[in-house]
């Protein structure tokens, strides 16, 4: 009988699904490359500075990885968490007293204060290596959006476990959506904004309201952050990182010297 | 915050975890020596006279590694406690450290680490300075102040963040001042040397795996190890002393010190990452793409690098470490107590200017005057304020390209609309600054107060 590999590689089902053989060739190892839906994001040769961990620090495929993480746990999270003042708090403590996958949100945290931290060294080499020069600039544009949507990410998440760290760290940090200029109703100049003598920035209207969904930190603002954390904002960074990843290939794969 | 442990049982709570530190810095040197033995990489420090023996690096890390072991079996042995800074370092330090001295100490710092890289990038340099720093932080983890702030389990990723950037920052040094040198010499950037293709399967996938696994492995560990945060139940009553924003915003709250709101809230952060998005347009030297230097874009690295290392890493890690109740500053050992009372005499400009100065007092509007004539006089009462600033933002950018060759040549080189996003944003940049200098000198609150519309600059 040939060995085991050969059987299930020989097989109608695997072949199926892997349309070439083992990657042990030349040959096939670029054939891997172009028929693998998860591996054509990669070209098939590259130059070796671009894959040389001391050159990239890998920063930036370790943020997607995290951020890969976060989606995973953060599904399986949701499974079993009610944004509402009457359970969040409840569900996250018996994650940690009685769930038996309650790791789950240790992972999730750690890997979101990582994920903060990756985006920024990242930013970092792509800046200390020049990689920003021309034909690279817009990427570098995509990169800043990407790198506010992590801290936004990280800063609704925040607020989901519903604890004094939760809704006081979200109030000192909405608090400054008071002070917008001309949207804050504390902010320099919405006083001017007057329709009849009667204001139309108060704190029932002003950019604090908006993202908060009401005067304070409150169950609307557990909603609008909920949302926001578990579907707005991961759509828009899986859309961006898409381009990102896109445009790192279409500007002539990762930088080096000319 | 932590009065109901005694300092006994904290030695024994920290021991186990000292023992377990001192011993992972000892394999790390053991590591070391190993790895300069095995590669050849050992520098002789000195030859023993006569017998021709030589004292290498190898051996000098290996004593370290040494060193640590006696501490880490000294820890797990009940002498925990006697592993600390002496009480009388401690309070010092406490007494000398303020906002003054710790901004402007990181400063000095780090433009000294600048200014000497080619000596500190040495990696027997930057490894003797690792394990120092490693020795103070083991030595500190006994003070309880310190061990209660640092171990607070959202604080722990800022530690981490703070030894991945030195080491980040060491390490593109090290490049750049390798590549410095090959260019001074004529020859080409390491990075060039590797120009050779290879393919994506094996080399960069396999990579990558490993990569993953290795991450999910640290994931597991670090979630068995600590556990996430979870305090009481929200209440909008009982308002936490200090309240704190999450840490990667702590800069921006730090900047409420010496800013209103809507400028460290709203203005600054839009700088922030409008500026970011700016850096490839407004940065036309060509030098430097694709590999790492600091000679050839010494003015942007020194930019990048004042923003954020200097303006938002430190910042951070004083409003999380250093900043206490109500906002005032501790130093590292210090006790957090709500009811330190800290002098705030802050005085705003037109004050000195109308009453100090002048000796009629501030301008105010006669009652019952009209919309008009009180914004009148409230600009008249702020035309020092608002003239400062009006020729700082407009006088800046020409005073500049007239004062200095450096700036002149950049607008030549950049055109108009470039060179002015360019200067404007160094401006608000330097700003900052300024405004803590003001502040520690002549307790400048507001160098424009308007508070009848909220603003105050
Ligand atoms: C969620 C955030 C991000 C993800 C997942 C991400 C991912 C990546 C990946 C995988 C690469 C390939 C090379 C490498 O790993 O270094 C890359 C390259 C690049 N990234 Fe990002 N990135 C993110 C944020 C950013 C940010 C914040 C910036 C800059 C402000 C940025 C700018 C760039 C640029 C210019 C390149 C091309 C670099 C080169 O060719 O050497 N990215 N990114």
């Amino acid at each position: 009988m040939p060995p085991l590999d050969e059987i299930i590689r020989g097989s109608q089902i695997w072949k199926s699904v892997f349309r070439h053989p083992a990657p042990v060739d030349r040959r096939n190892r670029v054939v891997v490359m172009l028929t693998n839906f998860f591996l054509h994001l990669h070209p098939v040769s590259i130059k070796k500075q671009g894959i040389s961990l001391s050159y990239t620090w890998c920063m930036g495929g370790v943020t997607f990885f995290l951020f890969l993480v976060e989606t995973v746990t953060g599904v399986l999270l949701m499974f079993y968490y009610r944004p509402t003042l009457e359970w969040a708090y409840n569900d996250i403590l018996a994650l940690r007293d009685v769930a038996s996958l309650g790791i789950l949100r240790e992972i999730h945290r750690w890997g979101a204060h990582a994920m903060v931290i990756t985006v920024w060294l990242h930013m970092y080499r792509v800046f200390l290596t020049g990689s920003y020069k021309p034909p690279r600039e817009f990427n570098w544009v995509i990169g800043v959006v990407l790198l506010l949507l992590t801290l936004l990410l990280s800063f609704t998440g925040y607020l989901l476990p519903w604890d004094q760290l939760a809704i006081w760290a979200i109030t000192v940090g909405s608090n400054m959506a008071r002070a917008h200029p001309f949207l804050g109703h504390e902010g320099p100049g919405s006083a001017l904004l007057t329709l009849d003598g009667i204001d139309m920035i108060t704190n029932a209207s002003d950019a604090r309201f908006g993202l908060l969904g009401a005067r304070f930190v409150g169950e609307e603002t557990l909603n609008r952050f909920y949302v926001l954390h578990c579907v707005a904002i991961p759509l828009a960074a899986a859309l961006l990182m898409a381009i990102h990843f896109w445009r790192v290939r279409k500007d002539g794969g990762i930088s080096g010297p000319l | 915050m932590h009065g109901h442990v005694s300092y006994e049982d904290f030695i024994l709570q920290v021991a186990g975890f000292l023992t377990a530190y001192y011993l992972f810095v000892a394999v790390m040197n053991a590591f070391a020596a190993l790895y300069l033995w095995q590669s050849g990489r050992a520098k002789v420090l000195l030859r023993l006279p006569g017998s021709g023996l030589a004292v290498t690096t190898a051996h000098v890390w290996l004593l370290v590694a040494g060193v640590f072991t006696i501490l880490s079996a000294y820890a797990t042995n009940g002498g925990a406690a006697a592993l600390s800074l002496p009480a009388a370092m401690r309070e010092a330090a406490d007494s000398i450290m303020g906002p003054v001295v710790y901004t402007v100490g990181s400063l000095v710092l780090l433009a000294g680490l600048y200014l000497g890289r080619n000596f500190f990038v040495k990696p027997t340099v930057a490894w003797a300075g690792l394990n120092l720093s490693l020795l103070l932080m083991g030595l500190s983890m006994t003070d309880m102040d310190f061990a209660s702030i640092v171990m607070k389990p959202d604080n722990v990723p800022i530690v981490a963040m703070i030894y991945l950037l030195g080491y980040f920052t060491w390490l593109s040094a090290y490049k750049a001042v390798q590549n410095d040198e090959r260019t001074a010499r004529g020859e080409v950037p390491l990075e060039k040397l590797d120009d050779e293709k290879v393919l994506v399967w094996p080399d960069l996938v396999y990579t990558e795996l490993i990569c993953m696994i290795g991450l999910t492995a640290l994931l597991f560990v670090w979630a068995i190890l600590l556990q996430a945060p979870l305090e009481e139940p929200a209440s909008s009553v009982k308002t936490p002393n200090p309240s704190k924003a999450p840490w990667y915003f702590l800069g921006l709250q730090e900047m409420l010190v010496y800013y209103d709101p809507w400028m460290a809230g709203v203005v600054l952060p839009g700088v922030v990452v409008g500026g970011l998005m700016a850096i490839p347009f407004i940065d036309f030297n060509k030098l430097g793409n694709g590999y790492y230097t600091i000679n050839e874009r010494k003015f942007a690295y020194c930019t990048f690098q004042f923003g954020f290392l200097v303006l938002w890493v430190t910042l951070i890690v004083m409003g999380t470490f250093l900043r206490g109740p109500n906002w005032n500053f501790f130093g590292f050992y210090e006790t957090w107590d709500a009811h330190k009372v800290e002098a705030l005499n802050n005085v705003d400009l037109s004050q000195y200017f109308w009453v100090d100065l002048l000796h009629t007092g501030r301008p105010k509007a006669p009652d019952g005057s009209s919309m008009f004539w009180q914004i009148f006089y409230i600009i008249k009462r702020e035309i020092v304020g608002i003239g400062l600033l009006a020729f700082y933002f407009g006088g800046g950018p020409p005073a500049m390209v007239i004062y200095s060759k450096f700036f002149r040549e950049m607008f030549l080189r950049m055109g108009f609309v470039r060179y002015m996003v360019l200067s404007n944003l160094i401006l608000l940049m330097a700003l900052l600054p300024i405004k803590m200098l003001a502040r520690w000198t002549v307790d400048m609150k507001y160098f424009i107060s308007i508070p009848e519309y909220f603003l105050n600059f």
